[in-house]
């Protein structure tokens, strides 16, 4: 057991926080918001060239090879950042569907292009009736010819105003809710019959609601076996809520950081308000679930990448548990820690918190992930 | 970073949870189980099968009778050991005094109590709090005077956890009453023959004795049972309770008290179903096992980092574990609550005892939840209440 960083991680580790340090200050985030994709292209670029969206990719495919850790190394930063490039949307969704369901000319045809910042993609999973059941897929998708035309309507697909690729999920066979007859699809952005709505979300990034009306694809646009998405859907989704735990307690150390901050600085009743116990205690809160998070976070950043799905699941659900009900303690107290200059949106606090409250929603939020815990019998079994 | 045990950690995990399940007695084990407390005679006998495996006070040095075990290992012993369910070994000599001795202790003192304290030949108790002294230990009054090689020690310990069964005494003592209070402390070991000691039980609300209060009446005490230096008393305390608060998660504790829950909830009926079948049932028991892995999580990372840190010297981020392990501790007694449902109301004090011939009211395992479910409100306010526990990292980690 060890719980120490590499060499090579602790270098990747400063130079990403080294280069937000500079350039994505809380002021900078509000001009990049402010343009054409709601996210700044220099950014972009500048993660491209520390490698960090050539990160989880394996060598061969092009990528650097980085493992859970390293990803939750550069989402811990993003988070304490705050940034709103589609990292996420395009590096481990729709990424993590190519590295474990991509062909070799997917993969070498695509990969590259991800890696170098060239190509943003989104994965289009979710449906409005499906809430937080990705396998709940009414989109279809029916041979036509040596390909498919696809119809439906695909919900807040991140990012997916702006990805010039998307990765779509559609039945080709089954029930709405079957598990099987999921198939992915790779889909131009632009491709005809393709309507996107995009919108910014409560956290200031961005999201588009996506129709598909007889969307003609090849046959090679079909990504990994036909009817058979569904373990890669759950497995790119487990490793999503991982690196959302990750920006999570990066988001929730900045938010401990810049409570401590006001609390040492805010001076009331002739005394800077920290000296007070009932707020002392507060912040003593936030930062037991600051590290219950983190420990959280390590754990299902350990399993999420393991081949036991049951395994894996539990401990994902198990961390976004954790991470979901931290997110309402936190954001709670740090907002009411720093009284009414934290409901300002010129200041950086509430936008952690509205941060960190998407987060807990993304892929299943915490009553979601005990149920799954619940059902799935728990960590503590006679077994384990 | 690598999370999961070594393959000689997992190796070491079999061996020892292998010997304990071989090498525990069945009836100590069952009435564990039962939710009983466990005797003084059971514990003695536990102690000594685990000195002849020379495992008792593995995390002591080893020329003392310690295992040079890494932190993990010591872990995972004792992870084990709760999960077994084994007795604990008496935490007042192999955590607290015991420590103390051999850091602070002359030759002397080492050679004469550590070995008895590794067998349980001398049963030892702790002497810290006072009736106006809880939270704020440092303004004890319990006075030692010196009069040639003895002193003369005159006062009022409380909440002194079974010293019934109790050979000694650790206790701070107030030998310089004109100092700052911290600065006028000794650590003094008292033996519990010496005449002018007095014992009173307290009863706690569970119906239990586990608790007492401590009389000195002019009780003299050699000089040479003086541990350090006098007047260094509180350092020597607050050392104790550092190492206190490492033992103080439980997680071994509130794991196999959770297996329990799951096991009896399949056993009970709720409105034709069983109650493990409930699925809001099994929700609240999965959201204490979320807390209790983060806890554990937490509670590696603290020991990882302990193999780094100055000797002697505590990882702040241990009052950690204390808050939420004393909160899931009291989170699973909670649990058991829901599961016993109305048969947790007789009240048996007898059922505490093995043996007993009359038939019980209800399951048999019924009787002691509730007691067990008020006993443990004290998780959250020994060693250190929680709220103390929040005034040191809000101190010592928040610079608050």
């Amino acid at each position: 057991m060890d719980f120490d960083l590499s060499e090579e991680q602790g270098m990747l580790k400063d130079s990403v926080e080294r280069l937000l340090k500079d350039q994505y200050g809380f002021e900078a985030r509000g001009k990049y918001r402010a343009g054409d994709t709601g996210f700044s292209e220099k950014m972009w670029n500048q993660y491209a060239e520390l490698g960090l969206l050539a990160l989880p990719f394996a060598e061969e495919d092009g990528g650097i090879g980085g493992g859970a850790t390293e990803t939750m190394i550069v989402m811990e930063a993003f988070g304490k950042a705050l940034i709103l490039e589609p990292y996420f949307a395009s590096v481990i969704l729709a990424g993590g569907v190519l590295r474990h369901a991509g062909n070799s000319e997917q993969k070498s045809t695509l990969i590259p292009g991800i890696a170098d910042g060239s190509l943003r993609m989104a994965f289009a999973c979710a449906e409005p009736q499906g809430r937080y059941d990705l396998f709940d897929v009414e989109t279809t998708a029916k041979k036509n010819g040596d390909g498919w035309v696809i119809d439906g309507k695909k919900a807040l697909v991140l990012h997916g105003d702006s990805a010039g690729k998307l990765i779509v999920s559609a039945r080709t066979s089954g029930g709405s809710r079957d598990e099987d007859g999921i198939s992915l699809f790779l889909v131009d952005g632009n491709a005809e019959g393709v309507s996107r709505h995009g919108y910014p979300t409560q956290d200031g990034l961005r999201a588009a609601e996506i129709t598909l009306q007889s969307v003609k694809v090849g046959a090679d646009a079909l990504i990994g076996s036909e009817g058979g998405a569904w373990p890669v859907i759950s497995r790119v989704s487990d490793e999503a809520v991982a690196a959302l735990c990750a920006e999570a307690v990066g988001c929730f150390e900045k938010m401990h950081e810049l409570t401590l901050d006001y609390l040492k600085t805010r001076s009331q009743f002739g005394t800077t308000i920290g000296s007070f116990q009932a707020l002392q205690h507060r912040a003593v809160d936030m930062f037991v679930e600051l590290e219950q998070s983190r420990s959280m976070t390590m754990y299902a950043s350990m399993l999420a990448t393991g081949d036991d799905p049951v395994e894996r699941a539990r401990a994902v659900s198990a961390a976004k548990v954790q991470i979901g009900e931290s997110a309402k303690i936190i954001g709670r107290e740090a907002i009411q820690l720093h009284g009414g200059v934290g409901m300002t949106m010129e200041y950086a606090i509430g936008h952690y918190f509205k941060r960190t409250t998407m987060i807990d929603i993304l892929f299943g939020d915490a009553n979601h992930h005990l149920k799954r815990l619940a059902q799935m019998d728990g960590l503590i079994r006679e077994d384990a | 970073m690598d999370l999961r045990f070594t393959e000689d950690e997992l190796a070491f995990r079999d061996e020892v949870r292998t010997f304990f399940r071989e090498a525990l007695p069945a009836s100590i084990r069952e009435n564990i189980v039962a939710g009983r407390h466990t005797t003084k005679e059971e514990l003695v006998t536990w102690t000594r099968i685990l000195h002849d495996k020379g495992w008792a006070v593995p995390h002591w040095p080893v020329e003392h009778g310690g295992t040079g075990w890494s932190p993990v290992k010591q872990y995972i012993y004792l992870e084990e050991m709760s999960q077994t369910p084994a007795p604990a070994p008496l935490a007042f000599g192999v955590n607290m005094v015991g420590p103390v001795i051999y850091t602070f202790g002359n030759e002397a003192q080492k050679s004469r109590f550590l070995p008895r304290i590794a067998t349980l030949e001398d049963w030892w108790c702790q002497g810290f709090s006072e009736p106006g002294s809880g939270s704020d230990l440092a303004s004890l009054k319990t006075r030692a005077v010196r009069d040639g090689d003895e002193y003369v020690v005159n006062g009022q310990k409380t909440w002194t956890t079974l010293a019934q069964y109790a050979d000694w005494i650790f206790c701070l003592v107030r030998t310089d009453p004109d100092a700052r209070k911290q600065s006028g402390i000794s650590f003094l070991l008292i033996d519990m023959k010496t005449p002018g000691i007095t014992v009173r039980p307290i009863q706690t609300i569970d119906g239990g004795v586990e608790v007492n209060e401590v009389f000195f009446d002019d009780v003299r005490v050699p000089v040479e049972n003086l541990v350090g230096e006098e007047n260094k008393g509180w350092n020597y305390a607050k050392f104790l309770l550092g190492n206190e608060r490492v033992n103080i998660a439980r997680v071994g504790v509130s794991k196999e008290r959770i297996r329990r829950i799951k096991e009896l909830a399949a056993h009970q009926r709720v409105g034709g179903e069983r109650m493990i079948d409930q699925p809001e049932f099994r929700e609240k028991v999965a959201a204490v096992e979320v807390r209790l892995k983060a806890l554990e999580m937490t509670q590696l990372r603290v020991l990882a980092g302990e193999a780094k840190r100055e000797k002697g010297t505590q990882d702040p981020a241990s009052s950690i574990l204390k808050i939420k392990g004393s909160e899931i501790q009291q989170a699973t007694t909670e649990l058991l609550m829901d599961v016993v449902g109305p048969y947790a109301m007789p009240y048996i004090p007898e059922d505490d005892i093995d043996g007993r011939n009359e038939p019980s009211i209800g399951p048999d395992w019924a009787s002691t939840i509730a007691p067990a479910y008020f006993n443990t409100r004290k998780v959250s306010i020994y060693g250190g209440s929680n709220e103390i526990q929040k005034n040191i990292i809000a101190k010592a980690i928040l610079g608050l």
